[in-house]
């Protein structure tokens, strides 16, 4: 579960950082399907300040600001 | 490591075998298995796990009935922690994603109404530290007095090491639990964390209890420990007559020492549910991070059918859960009650 946007606006992997046309990500689409929040930001791969609460987290890029999100596998 | 992997089965001890002799020791007398015999369990071949699940269920309703206590956890001071936990994406020490963050008073509050709403008894501030200091036991104070305010439901702590004087304090503040892990086995202890003892931790459990707050100390399955160590560990716990136990299994983070670590696998994980029940019949017994990815939806229910009465619902410290609602359909599905708050005082 990655923050909303464009798929074409988010070249890097949420998860580890990389570059999305480089490498598989499969394991990292599974651990953001399952346990894991963004920590990177999609669109620059900078490390995120994340926040998870009971129901959801906040993940907050200096460049792209704020994202939402609900639990893992809503 | 599962009992096929090992090659052996252990399921003769001295008694006969060992599910008939805890059948008779754990179920009828509610005297918890001994090392040896945590160890015969953890070593049964995956054949008989549905067998060790059944009888530790038959022993959680013998000893605690059939209600599961629900708690939300909610990381007040995130990441940047001084300590080198092995497993852990908040140490400072380590090259991991997880960035520094504090939780607002208002969010806090908010998150206990959202736990609340669950129908959770329990609400856990974490913190990552070491062991707080004055700014943290300020905050930790500011923020049990706004949730006691707003939100009925029991507060927890869990911030690391306590000095006499922070343990009288936070007892002072009303927490009615408080959370430390020992993680692992005495013996695994030094493969886990090089920067404090196994021995630091138990001191501040020791203090927690005398000081009158209830205990809830647990660990992590699946950190390189051996099935021997594994036993080791659930008669330690035992020797504490926590309040609580919450068990992790180990979600490999990135970054950490232990990032090459595998999932542990579900059977596995379900098997130490049943032995970890048969070792401590009458404590609660809290389903913690990482069983969504080593059991799924299906592993989750046999947990509960296998000895686990507790869950945490929702979202974790830095990982997420699955929806609060799914595991609460799954207590409905189950027929298991939620334990109400005046059951809990
Ligand atoms: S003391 Fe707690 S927060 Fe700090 S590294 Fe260890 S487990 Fe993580």
């Amino acid at each position: 579960m990655e923050p909303a946007g464009d798929a074409a606006e988010r070249p890097f992997c949420a998860w580890c950082g990389g570059a999305r046309a480089e490498g598989d990500h499969a394991s990292c689409d599974r651990r953001l399907a399952t346990v894991d929040p963004p920590r990177h930001c999609p669109r620059c791969a900078r490390r995120m300040i994340v926040q998870v609460d009971p129901m959801g987290w906040t993940a907050r890029c200096s460049r792209h600001g704020e994202s939402t999100g609900a639990s893992g596998f809503a | 490591m599962t009992a096929v992997e090992t090659g052996s089965t252990g399921e003769e001890i001295a008694g006969g075998d060992v599910l008939a002799v805890a059948r008779e020791q754990v179920l009828e007398r509610g005297e918890g298995l001994t090392q040896e015999q945590v160890l015969a369990v953890l070593q049964l071949p995956t054949e008989r796990l549905g067998e060790a699940l059944a009888l530790a269920h038959e022993v959680r309703m013998r000893w605690c009935g059939p209600e599961v206590e629900v708690e939300g956890i909610v990381s007040l001071k995130t990441g940047g922690c001084p300590e080198d936990c092995h497993f852990c994406s908040q140490s400072g020490l380590f090259d991991s994603p997880v960035r520094a963050a504090w939780l607002d008073t208002d969010r806090l509050v908010e998150a206990a109404k959202q736990t609340a709403k669950t129908g959770a008894t329990e609400f856990c501030i974490v913190a990552a530290v070491r062991g707080p200091d004055a700014k943290l036991m300020e905050q930790v104070r500011a923020g049990i007095a706004a949730i006691r305010a707003e939100v009925d439901i029991n507060v927890a702590c869990s911030l690391g090491m306590l000095t006499q004087a922070q343990v009288d304090e936070l007892a002072a503040m009303g927490v009615h639990r408080y959370n430390h892990n020992l993680e692992t086995a005495r013996s695994h202890f030094p493969e886990v964390v090089t920067t404090h003892s196994w021995e630091e931790r138990w001191e501040t459990l020791r203090m927690v209890r005398a000081a009158g707050m209830e205990v809830c100390c647990g660990g992590i399955v699946g950190m390189g420990e051996t099935l021997e160590q594994r036993a080791e560990f659930a008669v330690q716990l035992a020797e504490l007559e926590p309040d609580e136990v919450p068990l992790n299994f180990l979600i490999p983070n990135p970054g950490t020492p232990f990032a090459h670590l595998e999932v542990p696998q579900g059977a596995d994980a379900l098997m130490t549910v049943a032995a970890f029940r048969l070792a401590l019949p009458r404590t609660v017994l809290r389903f913690a991070g990482g069983r969504e990815l080593t059991l799924g939806d299906l592993g989750a229910e046999q947990g509960m059918l296998g000895g686990v009465n507790a869950i945490i619902v929702g979202n974790y410290l830095t990982n997420l859960g699955r929806p609060a609602e799914q595991d609460l359909d799954m207590l409905e599905t189950l027929k298991m009650p939620i334990k109400a708050l005046n059951d809990t005082l």
